[in-house]
């Protein structure tokens, strides 16, 4: 087979093996949805918290799709000696990470556009306005949150700690990025960390694609954090990269 | 193709100050299962593992069928199948679908179905790996290695774990490897399993050869071989690395008295005494 054969190849299996595990289906696909379901509920009816929440669970759920998955699945690769068993046959690395990678990019861009079906079907929040920004920012977001996660895979020593180093950093970045409401209302210092932080300039710019139909140039200062978030992930992902 | 399946001269790793391996030489035929015996921590998985690709070594040549396997060939992973000491499986794939999925990064796979029947896990096939026990899950270790029809197979400790009834089928995996003419790379610490089942081996202690031969063969170094006899109703034993001389002066000795030496016997020393001889420290 081709490398290109064997990465699709690849890829079906990681998507065959994500359906196969229901906690790591629950936790990068359904809670996103459920956490917008129960405050989109919550909310019901007013516009103006609607208009966050959708591209705040957007953000969050382009974070917990990669961020969250490449660091537990990694090192739960590297604990099982799965990643040794692969390096040893001649399955291109590069095949194979297309396929592993391409996985989790296909989770991000199908829950974004489940939440954006959503957001207009059940609440009303309009169709993007923006499509391209819609795109541009989604990508941005899984190249920067998969290579942190693969960096942070890096880091955490065994699979059984991985949800604490995991949450230690998801869920504290969750709550300051503006996706339950309006980053405008946190104090400064918090502010500045969000500020500082991916989530919010990737919620940010969902925001200007669905609401506001501010397109890329609008936010490029968002997307210039961003991508600095994602050369910086990148080279930290494959520097300390271990097969086992 | 001709030449041996490995070669190895002078193979070095350090670890920092560490000197996991000190000056290794040794060739495998090919189509020969290759013992590779010795203590934990002799250097044996660290040499198999320089040779299968997965570390880089300090100094000396290696050569794995005509390749470098520190250039991490695709070509020579095509030929190679590799069976590691614990490394996993994906948890929720069955035997069949981790054995298909791996065929087909080979170019000349064997068929998957064939493959879980040559290594007996056929009832298993639509099990999942987490559902398997510790011996079916060498045997698909085993299975996984074998699916692409390697030429060269490594094998890491493939019985450790093993019940009695396991490993009697492991090794039968192994003899059939050998009569389809697959070269084999065993490292073992099972001594009956390397006198079972290698042609060669070579017995490692602190990173250095320390004897290789036929396992039947292995010259001990000093006092390896008993000689005994009744004397008075009593047996007498004595070790000599000399059988020749030895013998030769007891029977002159007893020609001389005019006696017979009742119940002459020589035993060539055994593969595990031969062992512990050679990998044993010596207190004092």
């Amino acid at each position: 087979m081709s490398p290109l054969a064997l990465a699709w190849s690849q890829f079906r299996l990681e998507r065959k093996l994500f359906w196969r595990n229901p906690s790591a289906a629950f936790f990068s696909f359904l809670l996103p949805l459920t956490l917008l379901l129960l405050f989109a509920s919550v909310f019901a009816g007013d516009e103006d918290q609607l208009n966050v929440i959708v591209p705040g669970i957007a953000g969050l759920s382009v974070m917990a799709t990669t961020f969250n998955a490449m660091a537990f699945n990694l090192t739960f690769l590297r604990e099982q000696g799965i990643l040794k068993r692969l390096r040893g046959t001649p399955i291109p690395a590069s095949s194979y990470f297309a396929g592993f990678l391409g996985n989790a990019v296909a989770n991000a861009f199908v829950q974004v556009a489940l939440i954006v079906v959503i957001g207009h079907v059940l609440y009303d929040v309009s169709w993007p306005r923006d499509w391209l920004a819609l795109v541009v920012f989604t990508t941005a977001g899984v190249v920067a949150f998969g290579s942190l996660g693969i960096a942070l895979s890096h880091a955490i020593p065994n699979f059984d700690s991985a949800a604490a180093y995991v949450n230690a950093i998801f869920l504290p970045v969750m709550f300051v990025s503006g996706v339950f409401y309006d980053s405008d209302y946190l104090p400064d210092g918090l502010s500045a960390v969000a500020e500082a932080l991916p989530l919010k300039h990737v919620v940010d710019g969902l925001h200007g694609a669905i609401v506001t139909g501010a397109g890329v140039l609008d936010h490029a200062g968002a997307l210039a954090v961003v991508a600095l978030w994602a050369g910086a992930g990148l080279v930290l992902a494959v520097r300390g990269f271990r097969w086992e | 193709m001709s030449g041996p399946a490995i070669e190895v001269s002078d193979l070095r790793k350090s670890y920092g100050s560490v000197d996991a391996v000190r000056g290794l030489s040794f060739s495998v035929e090919r189509g020969e299962v290759f013992g590779l015996l010795g203590p934990n921590g002799a250097g044996k998985t660290t040499t198999v593992e320089i040779l299968e690709g997965y570390r880089s070594r300090t100094g000396g040549d290696v050569r794995v069928l005509g390749h470098d396997p520190a250039t991490r060939d695709r070509r020579l992973q095509e030929r190679v199948g590799i069976v590691l000491q614990g490394s996993g499986f994906y948890p929720r794939l069955t035997v069949h679908e981790a054995v298909a999925h791996m065929s087909r990064a080979y170019p000349s796979p064997r068929d998957p179905d064939e493959t879980v029947r040559l290594v007996g896990l056929e009832d298993k096939s639509d099990v999942r790996s987490n559902k398997l026990s510790g011996g079916q899950r060498r045997r698909l270790d085993l299975a996984l290695a074998l699916v692409g029809d390697p030429e060269l197979v490594f094998l890491d400790e493939p019985t450790t774990g093993f019940d009695p009834a396991a490993r009697r089928g492991a090794w039968e995996v192994v003899r059939t490897l050998r009569d389809l003419g697959k070269t084999v790379l065993l490292t073992t610490h099972y001594l009956d399993e390397a006198q079972a089942l290698a042609d060669r081996v070579a017995i490692v202690k602190d990173g250095a050869m320390v004897a290789s031969g036929p396992p039947g063969e292995l010259a001990p170094s000093s006092s390896g071989y008993r000689v005994s006899y009744l004397s008075g109703g009593e047996r007498v034993e004595h070790q000599t690395g000399d059988p020749t001389d030895l013998l030769h002066r007891l029977t002159g000795d007893a020609l001389a008295r005019g006696e017979r030496l009742e119940g002459l016997e020589v035993a060539r020393p055994t593969l595990e005494e031969v062992y512990l001889e050679l990998t044993t420290e010596v207190d004092g």
